[in-house]
């Protein structure tokens, strides 16, 4: 939903980043306001999974100049947990098994720090059971993952579910969802589209990472960006994804050419 | 244990304390020279005096379960050798100190189960707390064909006080044995405990160790499939801070075909702490079709703090499975932001991952040991 007049919750300035002393992001400039869906696609190596890490505040990558302000605040200076707190989220694009942490357990302590954040009561474990139940049903999700190790021995696609799961409990601001669809057959896309559709409402935000046209048939962008070396090359409306479909990324190696910038090397992608 | 060079009064003060120690065993300290103490220094002990336990018997007011019964000492007396020499460790100076230090006793026969839907249980604690004696301790458990039976065992000792057991099962066929070993010590203090254990054909031991606290320990689990068949389960957790050194030395033996071993051991190692581990496997010819598989794995929390960990496989018989596997690492990068990613602070995300670390281990003891809360204080100051 666009509304230009509505607040900005995030703007992303000039923002160059490295890994191991390596550039990969060479100035995204982006605004994110209030009730917009934003998609950013791109080749692999192309940045956009390095752009997700760094607005999380991962500890490997380095902000080497450019600035991201949220809710009128400097991003860069908060730690990844007041990040979150704050209402920033990251669907991770291979979420972290972390085995003999009790998914309830870990679910309640992460739902507590952003409440508590909010100046809403902390709940305690009968009250956050019957929360996390209601919100289950959204990602249609046993409930016997509630009783397992934090992604432990979950299938693809239950990490997945897992994930927006966290995200229907945290209600970010901003929700990042890095290759979300990826590795999900088409009942499970479906379920998790619904879910982040579900969730987007006029206050908040979310920037889909993505290579599929499919997951963007299921939840449609206001904006799409296309990303090639470290930088967010062309951006356009819902039809922009439809005609990199049609083409591919052909048009990309002319634009970067014309420009004079070359595509780094794929990096081998990072789980 | 102290860094400092020590004064000649200090020294005279050490000299006198192994005395004692060595005389409580009628045998000189173990070296470090002998490959079984490479790693793990005895003459820490010497920050003990080991006046033995004029406290009240730990065993007094003990109520047995239903179908558990004591044992005449003469009955005890004539099983306690044969299982000490069946096991290789009546000669291990641990096991003499303890024979030496006026231990308290404790020999129980353990029926086969009237109801067959719950094992007999029972609790024991023996607390030396800050005592400056040496509480030492055997127990002997003797289980019947088919018998059932739960053992927790609650140890702690504080400022230069210690504690020394040897805890010996003698399991017949079909007989199944839960014990769990919950050592929590505090201060200068000191842990020795065998474990010495028998197995007949059939016969079922899941035996889980938790060690933290304390400045020196060494823990032996020593157990004999006498005829092989029998299903083994180790699982150890040993934490160490400060200048702590915990050591568990292991040594499972199948003298015959079909034997299972089911081993894991974890470890913490913090701040100039040192773990020491050593898993011996013995499959000797006669133990075909044994399948054991031991697992070590540490966590290396501090830059100071030490692991060795070793396993010792003798595998003879040629128609075996027999896995074993060592890692040690630091707490995962990757796994800690993925908690902080959820606005779950640093600090916090650490403790729940330690915590994690040790539930594989803490998640198997009888609720009744859990109920002890092992490691606890060592989670809380992470």
């Amino acid at each position: 939903m666009i509304r230009p007049y509505a607040p900005v919750l995030l703007e992303i300035r000039d923002l160059h980043a490295a890994v191991d002393g390596q550039p990969i992001l060479k100035g995204v400039n982006l605004t994110i306001r209030g009730g917009e869906i934003h998609a950013v696609m791109g080749r692999n190596g192309s940045g956009k999974s390095t752009l997700s890490k760094v607005l999380a505040g991962h500890p490997a990558y380095s902000v080497t100049a450019g600035s991201v302000q949220y809710q009128g605040e400097d991003l860069l200076a908060l730690e990844p947990e007041q990040r979150a707190r704050a209402g920033l989220f990251l669907g991770f694009q291979y979420p972290v098994e972390i085995p003999g942490v009790s998914n309830l357990e870990f679910l309640r302590v992460a739902t507590n720090g952003r409440r508590a954040q909010r100046g809403e009561e902390e709940l305690d474990t009968f009250a956050f059971e019957d929360l996390v139940r209601e919100r289950l049903a959204l990602v249609q999700m046993d409930p016997a993952f509630l009783d397992r190790s934090v992604n432990e021995g979950f299938s693809g696609g239950e990490k997945k579910r897992n994930e927006i799961l966290q995200m229907a409990l945290l209600e970010p601001l901003v929700a990042i969802l890095d290759e979300t669809d990826s590795g999900l057959d088409i009942d499970a896309l479906r379920i998790v589209a619904a879910g982040v559709n579900h969730l987007a409402g006029p206050d908040n935000a979310t920037l889909l990472i993505t290579h599929y046209q499919r997951l963007l048939d299921l939840i449609k962008p206001d904006y799409v960006h296309v990303m090639a070396a470290g930088r967010i090359l062309r951006s356009g409306a819902a039809d922009l994804a439809l005609e990199l479909e049609r083409t591919g990324y052909d048009w990309v190696d002319q634009e970067l050419a014309r420009l004079g910038l070359a595509e780094q090397p794929a990096l081998a992608e990072v789980p | 244990m102290v860094a400092a060079p020590l004064s000649p009064q200090q020294i005279s003060a050490a000299t006198a304390t192994v005395a004692a120690w060595e005389a409580l065993a009628s045998s000189p300290l173990p070296s470090r020279r002998q490959e079984d103490w490479r790693f793990t220094d005895a003459s820490r002990l010497a920050a003990i005096e080991p006046h033995c336990w004029t406290g009240p018997d730990p065993f007094a007011g003990l109520v047995l379960p239903p179908g558990v019964s004591r044992l005449p000492a003469d009955e005890a007396a004539a099983l306690w050798q044969p299982l000490l020499l069946e096991t290789g460790c009546d000669q291990h100076w641990p096991v003499r100190l303890n024979a030496g230090a006026e231990p308290a006793r404790l020999a129980l026969r353990i029926e086969a189960d009237a109801s067959p839907l719950a094992s007999a249980a029972l609790t024991a604690e023996l607390d030396a707390a800050a005592s400056r004696q040496l509480l030492a301790a055997q127990i002997l458990l003797v289980l019947d064909p088919g018998a059932s039976f739960e053992l927790g065992l609650r140890l702690g000792a504080a400022a230069r006080s210690a504690c020394s057991v040897v805890v010996g099962a003698v399991l017949a066929e079909q007989a199944s044995l839960t014990l769990a070993l919950v050592a929590s010590g505090h201060g200068d203090a000191a842990l020795l405990a065998h474990l010495p254990v028998l197995q007949a054909p059939g016969s079922r031991l899941a035996l889980s160790t938790v060690s933290s606290g304390w400045s020196f320990s060494r823990i032996e689990p020593r157990v004999l499939q006498q005829q092989g068949a029998a299903h083994t389960r180790l699982r150890g957790l040993q934490w160490v801070g400060e200048d702590q050194l915990a050591d568990t030395h292991s040594l499972v033996r199948f003298d015959g075909p079909d034997g299972v071993l089911d081993q894991l051991h974890k470890s913490v190692a913090d701040g100039n702490g040192r773990s020491v581990f050593n898993g011996a496997v013995q499959v000797p010819r006669a133990a075909q079709r044994t399948d054991a598989a031991q697992l070590s794995r540490s966590l290396l929390l501090g830059d100071r703090a030490r692991i060795d960990t070793k396993p010792e496989l003798e595998i003879v018989a040629d128609d075996v499975r027999c896995a074993h596997g060592a890692t040690v690492s630091q707490l995962q990068s990757e796994e800690l932001f993925y908690l902080q990613s959820r606005g779950i602070a640093r600090a916090q995300a650490s403790r729940l991952l330690l915590a994690g670390y040790c539930q594989e281990v803490l998640r198997e003891l009888p609720a009744a040991a859990a109920a002890w809360k092992p490691v606890e204080r060592e989670l809380q100051g992470a």
